[in-house]
């Protein structure tokens, strides 16, 4: 299962890779023009984001340096460990429904921690959750809001259950890859 | 929301570090905050210009009409109250589609489409339908094929396989958006209950 794992990860963006441009090319798709094409949107959405990542990166990081988010973490720490949920993603877990930009910022907090990194275990469950799940509050609010519906029903309780199954599942994945688990 | 998010983060942060004595590393960590706010914004051009030139490619190519197809028969049993030759049905698959091939910034507007097609099926036009509900649950779910922010971002502090999270992310989001219809069912099922009684 964790050779599985990382073979999915280091097969599959060569194979998507090698079988959009075939199919481009089977179909008759200019590919080389039109991914230049494409690829110009880069530089506007990497541009767009500069001033929600100067926000919350700041933030997080003038939450962290003065030792708040220490006394969170600890204070945290005895509900979580029951659940296998290590307490230092628990502030991205609780920000990623609600800003995709905040939840960022404390994946990148954990990157720059020297004894951490991204590829240590907290660094890949913090990849793992940032990726793996979508800003459901910002969701819900565009969806409906864009054909007037007030009454949302059960969908914010279903987005924001299985964003905490998400959280749950990529310490599950994480989990595997590492050979903490074995099948 | 996020004003009342940000401001704690902000004021949490200043008062601790009236008790710790950390206030020098505070104001350290708002100067180079900035900068690194905007050095990994640019850093994260390369990894999301390919992506979205290889996504042109694929959008060209007819992709998400045969995804479409493909799922069809999984969107047939997903959406009931929907009729299968409807608008709503063609709407919900390229969403569903383009959300699978990690086409972001399509899979919004498809996604607005979707939920306009639906509007006109629902009877109560404040309320979410069945159907929107099952829409939305897909969506803040979301399987996520290649996640391309992320790779980027590891790349920018070296990570030696930034390419590492590409399968527990597919697993992990894969588990989650099963439990989301899951849980979609069961939710509908029990509001259905609430009303009968």
């Amino acid at each position: 299962m964790q050779t599985m794992m990382s073979a999915v990860s280091e097969w599959l963006l060569p194979l998507i890779v090698g079988s959009i441009l075939l199919f481009g090319f089977i179909k008759r798709v200019p590919i080389y023009n039109t991914f230049v094409d494409g690829a110009k949107g880069g530089f506007a959405t990497s541009i767009k984001l500069i001033p929600h990542l100067i926000a919350m990166v700041v933030a997080v990081a003038v939450f962290d340096a003065s030792g708040a988010m220490n006394i969170l973490v600890k204070w945290l720490e005895p509900c979580l460990t029951w659940l296998h949920i290590p307490p230092e993603v628990a502030p991205m877990a609780l920000l990623r429904p609600i800003s995709g930009q905040g939840s960022l910022a404390f994946m990148i907090n954990i990157f720059e921690q020297p004894d951490k990194g991204p590829d240590s275990w907290l660094g890949m469950l913090a990849s793992t959750m940032q990726a793996s799940s979508d800003t459901t509050l910002y969701i819900l609010t565009v969806y409906f809001g864009s054909v007037g519906i007030r009454r949302f029903r059960y969908a914010m309780g279903v987005g924001l259950l299985s964003d905490f199954v998400s959280v749950l599942a990529s310490v599950f994945a994480v989990s595997l890859l590492s050979g903490m688990i074995h099948f | 929301m996020i004003d009342f998010i940000w401001l704690v983060l902000f004021l949490a942060g200043i008062v601790t570090a009236m008790f710790t004595g950390n206030m020098s590393k505070v104001a350290d960590a708002i100067i180079h905050g900035s900068e690194r706010g905007v050095t990994l914004s640019i850093g994260l051009i390369s990894v999301i210009a390919l992506w979205l030139g290889l996504m042109n490619i694929a959008e060209k190519a007819g992709a998400i009409a045969w995804l479409s197809r493909l799922l069809r028969p999984i969107a047939r049993r997903l959406f009931p109250s929907v009729p299968i030759e409807h608008p709503a049905m063609g709407a919900i698959l390229a969403n569903m589609s383009a959300n699978l091939l990690g086409i972001g910034n399509a899979a919004t507007p498809l996604g607005l489409k979707a939920m306009h097609e639906l509007q006109t099926l629902n009877e109560d036009k404040e309320t979410a339908s069945d159907a929107m509900c099952t829409l939305l649950a897909i969506n803040t779910a979301s399987i996520t094929l290649i996640p391309t922010t992320v790779i980027a971002i590891r790349m920018q502090y070296h990570s030696h396989e930034p390419t590492a999270v590409v399968g527990t992310t597919l697993l992990a989001s894969a588990i989650g958006t099963a439990f989301a219809i899951v849980l979609d069912r069961v939710f509908r099922k029990l509001s259905r209950r609430r009303r009968a009684a």
